[in-house]
């Protein structure tokens, strides 16, 4: 077992050795533009791009014209939901979203709010995910657009896509789903789920970093979408740029392995999520599991350490990849926006911490970090004034703590 | 974040953690901070008859860095009067330990727990001598009623 241990893949993943291999000849020998209709490079790179819109698109059960390539699943964010929201700007200006979704979303809506947009963040349950109700009740005869992520970034629920899609479509509003957490790593079908526009990311899925597309809609209804990026009319118009071959191929790729794969994959990473789960429980008490359980994408695991603080532990596992969302890891000193989004208490939210399983994770990898977590942990709470006061019998929540 | 060797040692061996009895008369308590902003420091401080601080315990809850300020503040304290204790600055621990300035709050949170430990011990101490004083007087009262009688 070689250290540090990667365990963060909700943040990244490593890329896959054969998505590696099918990019390399396209840096060196094919490395023509996708633009340039002229001469064989071009024409080899253009076909390499096609091939993997039909390896990206099987993969969500969508046609190949519908995919866009962007820069990654913030660009693919911003574009569905301020291109949809511009778009549409004569039939409405309200705009539904939730509480948990990416600051890609949340900001994009927040620059909405500004040009004079109306936006509704729908409250999550406490085992994080958001009612189909809730959503049909927040959407108004001038709502335009409805955006819910498929799988949260950070307590990985998962949402209800396909009874939120069935809402909006009874409603004629467009659904984006911003799928980034889930696509690749749980079935996903945009004809199914009734979804219009859905953000998706190479590197989350053993693909490279920069690259990501945007699912459009082109049929029941055509969706359509004001460009933010203007020039030479690459992706037919609705995303200018010189495409990025290379991470286009192993996106495709990275798709190709997912779909082949995601049965047996998501039955291995539920299958070590729980070892650790269990191991953590029977061994630490006071712990608690963020977000519901049973919604929840195979390879998360968020825990709550109660008296011991998320960056402190983070420290103390110095040899495994973690994150916490805890405040001491943000620049806001905020904790986590999402766990308190699902009522989570503050002190809670400052002990958390997020467990990423991926595709590259043993079983050995995860007995070390269970038992390195056990003896972390007790060690310090042994320096936790809190809990030597809950062992006494106090109770924390009685004493009129001066906030600071 | 990158934190300086010092935090990364006083968080990997941290000096005087534990517990004194808050019930002695010459140990003073400071509890400061808060759960639900993620740290809570407790500072525990001996002091002997002449004002001098003989042992110095903390327990802390929070970040490495503010489990390493309220670690390098026992260290510093120890064998200081409470009056010198008491000038000890949050931007001397930031300072030592090359806080960033998102921690800087560590350092602050640090010198409270100083501040408030020594206003705990000498609460304790100004009871104990009303006390002894009230019981002086009843005394000398009883003493004076029974020379008039």
């Amino acid at each position: 077992m070689k250290l540090p241990i990667y365990m963060d893949n909700h943040a990244t993943t490593a890329v896959d050795p054969r998505v590696v291999e099918a990019m390399l000849p396209y840096f060196t020998d094919d490395f023509g533009n996708a633009a340039s209709r002229n001469h064989a490079f071009g024409w080899k790179a253009e076909e390499a791009c096609d091939y993997a819109r039909e390896q990206i698109a099987a993969l969500i059960g969508a046609s190949e014209k519908e995919i866009v390539f962007t820069s990654g699943a913030t660009e693919s964010d911003n574009l569905a939901i301020k291109g949809a929201a511009e778009f549409y700007k004569e039939k409405g200006r309200h705009v539904v979203t939730t509480k948990i979704e990416h600051k890609a979303v949340l900001d994009s809506c927040h620059r909405l709010l500004r040009e004079g947009w109306e936006v509704t963040f729908v409250d999550v349950g406490r085992d994080g995910r958001v009612s189909a109700e809730a959503i049909a009740r927040a959407i108004r005869p001038d709502t335009t657009v409805v955006s819910v992520m498929f799988v949260n970034n950070e307590v990985g629920t998962v949402q209800p896509i396909a009874e939120i899609g069935k809402v909006c479509k009874e409603k004629g509003v467009i659904f984006h789903s911003d799928a980034v957490q889930g696509v690749g790593k749980l079935p996903f079908n945009v004809d199914e789920m009734k979804v219009d526009l859905v953000s998706m990311s190479a590197h989350k899925m053993y693909g490279p970093k920069g690259v990501g597309a945007l699912y459009v809609r082109r049929k029941n209804p055509r969706v359509r979408l004001q460009p933010l990026i203007d020039g030479g009319g690459h992706e037919r118009g609705l995303r200018s740029g010189t495409l990025n071959v290379p991470a286009i191929v192993g996106f495709g790729k990275a798709c190709e392995i997912a779909r082949a794969e995601m049965a047996t994959e998501a039955a291995r990473l539920v299958g070590l999520r729980e070892r650790l789960r269990k191991k953590i429980f029977e061994n630490v008490d006071e712990v608690y599991v963020n977000g519901s359980l049973e919604h929840r994408l195979p390879g998360n695991l968020n825990v709550s350490f109660s008296y011991v603080e998320g960056e402190a532990l983070l420290m103390a596992l110095k040899e495994v990849a973690v994150s916490s969302g805890s405040a001491c890891t943000s620049a806001s000193l905020e904790p986590s926006y999402v766990l308190r989004a699902l009522g989570v208490e503050e002190e809670l939210a400052h002990t958390s911490i997020r467990f990423g399983i991926g595709r590259f994770n043993t079983e050995e990898e995860i007995d070390f970090v269970a038992n390195l977590v056990e003896e972390k942990v007790k060690r310090l709470r042994e320096m936790s004034p809190l809990y030597e006061m809950a062992r006494e019998g106090i109770d924390l929540k009685k004493i009129s703590w001066a906030a600071h | 974040m990158a934190y300086s060797g010092k935090v990364i040692d006083h968080y990997e061996n941290p000096r005087n953690v534990g517990t004194l009895d808050k019930n002695d008369p010459s140990v003073g308590t400071g509890l400061v901070g808060a759960p639900a902003c993620g740290d809570v420091m407790r500072l525990q401080l001996k002091v002997s008859e002449a004002g001098i601080i003989e042992d110095a315990k903390f327990k802390t809850f929070g970040c490495g860095s503010a489990i390493a300020s309220s670690s390098l503040v026992t260290e510093w304290v120890k064998g200081k009067s409470i009056d010198e204790a008491g000038q000890i600055r949050n931007t001397d621990i930031a300072k030592e330990l090359s806080l960033p300035p998102v921690k800087i709050h560590c350092s602050v949170l640090a010198e409270d727990a100083i501040k408030a430990a020594i206003e705990d011990f000498r609460k304790k101490r100004d009871e104990k001598r009303n006390h002894r004083d009230t019981e002086k007087q009843s005394s000398d009262e009883e003493e004076k009623k029974r020379v008039t009688a």
